[in-house]
């Protein structure tokens, strides 16, 4: 069976334990320190910006496989303004926060697979995969 | 109390309990009561119903010093679920419309009867859960009193050295206070270099790295120099990931490295002593 965790941000609180719940995931799948560590600040950074920008949302943590490889996939929903320029804010160190611009630049190299998509005021979806090597 | 319902619930006083028990311990399997131990959940359920059933004859005032009180107080610091006493509640209600509703004629129907009922368990229904929640807020607010007690000291360990120990996830109100305590410390103990010490740290992401960034930042305006320190190496790559840069922060693995650079800095050093 697939294991699912579903976690509701609405206040910093929700940060802490959506990145709990990866961690807990991360180990079970087997994934070393590093690899868990990587994985739980990516979430972090997730978690953060739905908290930041949107208010509220949900962090999904699952077990992803594909073609013999096992790995977590973290998918990150919120119903917010949506983002303006994606391109732009893949950019390291471009920010609307006053913060470092490097959130989801960074997500994306910690993580091996990476997806955006959002919709002006309509909200973001941000998928993100590890693998298990 | 309305005196008309009150000699019905007497009067079927029995039925009542034993179709309440009837009900609850039914519900028994899929909460948390799982792990209490027979005996003691039907004492309590017992205890229960007949508490329930006294407080037909009092008046609200009464209520508020009750017994009821007491046991709901009992059941909060063993830990009972709030779920048993609003389905218990629940059921109460049912028994009582449904038993006197078939046993009484006259009774049939009537809305006013049904009212009546109503306003009897609401009111105790608000009075337990303004209980439990209240003792909620209260050891919630209590624990954040003690975590903000422990949350970020400075310790003035050399003349001019102080360390300031990081523990525990880092949010913004956290943060505020690493700054405050951070600056009003380096001012009180005039300290020239300070070490801010985050083995204890979970995780750095950018918002605790920025934290950090600003902290020092600071601390070198008041004319200080921040050394960081405790950096785990899951940690490093993490923030070599992330892309923050950090070049312009000394940094040490631990924090025995960064007493030796501080002691250095300040133009002294630890020698041992030949006997």
């Amino acid at each position: 069976m697939q294991v699912q965790t579903h976690v509701d941000i609405h206040s910093e609180w929700g940060i802490v334990a959506a990145r709990q719940a990866g961690r807990k995931l991360a180990r079970e799948i087997g994934f070393g320190s590093v690899d868990q560590a990587r994985i739980t600040t990516a979430i972090s950074e997730l978690a953060r910006n739905i908290y930041l920008y949107a208010n509220k949302g949900q962090i999904q943590i699952e077990e992803a496989t594909s073609a013999g490889k096992r790995g977590i996939k973290i998918i990150a929903t919120d119903q917010g303004p949506g983002i303006k320029e994606i391109r732009r804010v893949m950019e390291d160190g471009f920010t609307t926060s006053g913060g470092l611009g490097a959130g989801l630049p960074g997500v994306k190299r910690l993580m091996d697979d990476f997806d955006i998509d959002s919709e002006l005021k309509v909200g973001t979806t941000i998928t993100a995969i590890k693998w298990l090597r | 109390m309305n005196s008309v319902i009150k000699d019905m619930v007497l009067e079927h006083k029995e039925d009542i309990t034993d179709s309440w028990l009837k009900e609850i311990s039914k519900f028994r399997s899929d909460d948390m009561l799982q792990n209490i131990s027979d005996k003691m959940y039907e004492n309590t359920n017992l205890e229960f119903v007949n508490i329930l059933i006294l407080t037909v004859q009092k008046t609200n005032e009464e209520l508020e010093h009750d017994e009821l009180i007491q046991f709901v107080e009992k059941l909060i610091q063993i830990g009972w679920p709030l779920n048993y006493i609003t389905r218990g509640l629940q059921e109460f209600r049912k028994a009582c419309v449904e038993i006197i509703s078939n046993r009484e004629e006259n009774s049939h129907n009537n809305l006013e009867f049904f009212k009546k009922i109503e306003d009897w368990i609401d009111d105790i229904v608000n009075l337990l859960v303004t209980q439990y929640s209240g003792s909620w807020e209260n050891t919630v607010f209590l624990q954040k009193m003690a975590l903000k007690e422990l949350s970020a000291p400075l310790i003035p360990v050399f003349e001019n050295i102080s360390v300031m120990p990081l523990i525990g996830t880092i949010d913004t109100e956290r943060a505020k206070l690493i700054m405050e305590n951070l600056l009003e410390g380096v001012i009180e103990h005039r300290s020239q270099v300070v070490l801010i010490d985050i083995t204890g740290v979970p995780v750095v992401d950018t918002m605790v790295a920025h934290h950090i960034i600003q902290a020092s930042e600071a601390v070198r305006l008041v004319g200080a120099k921040c050394i960081l320190v405790g950096i785990r190496p899951e940690i490093a790559q993490t923030i070599v990931n992330l892309g923050i840069d950090l070049g312009k922060f000394p940094t040490k693995s631990t924090l025995k490295k960064g007493i030796e650079s501080a002691l250095e800095l300040t133009q002294r050093e630890i020698v041992e002593l030949k006997k």
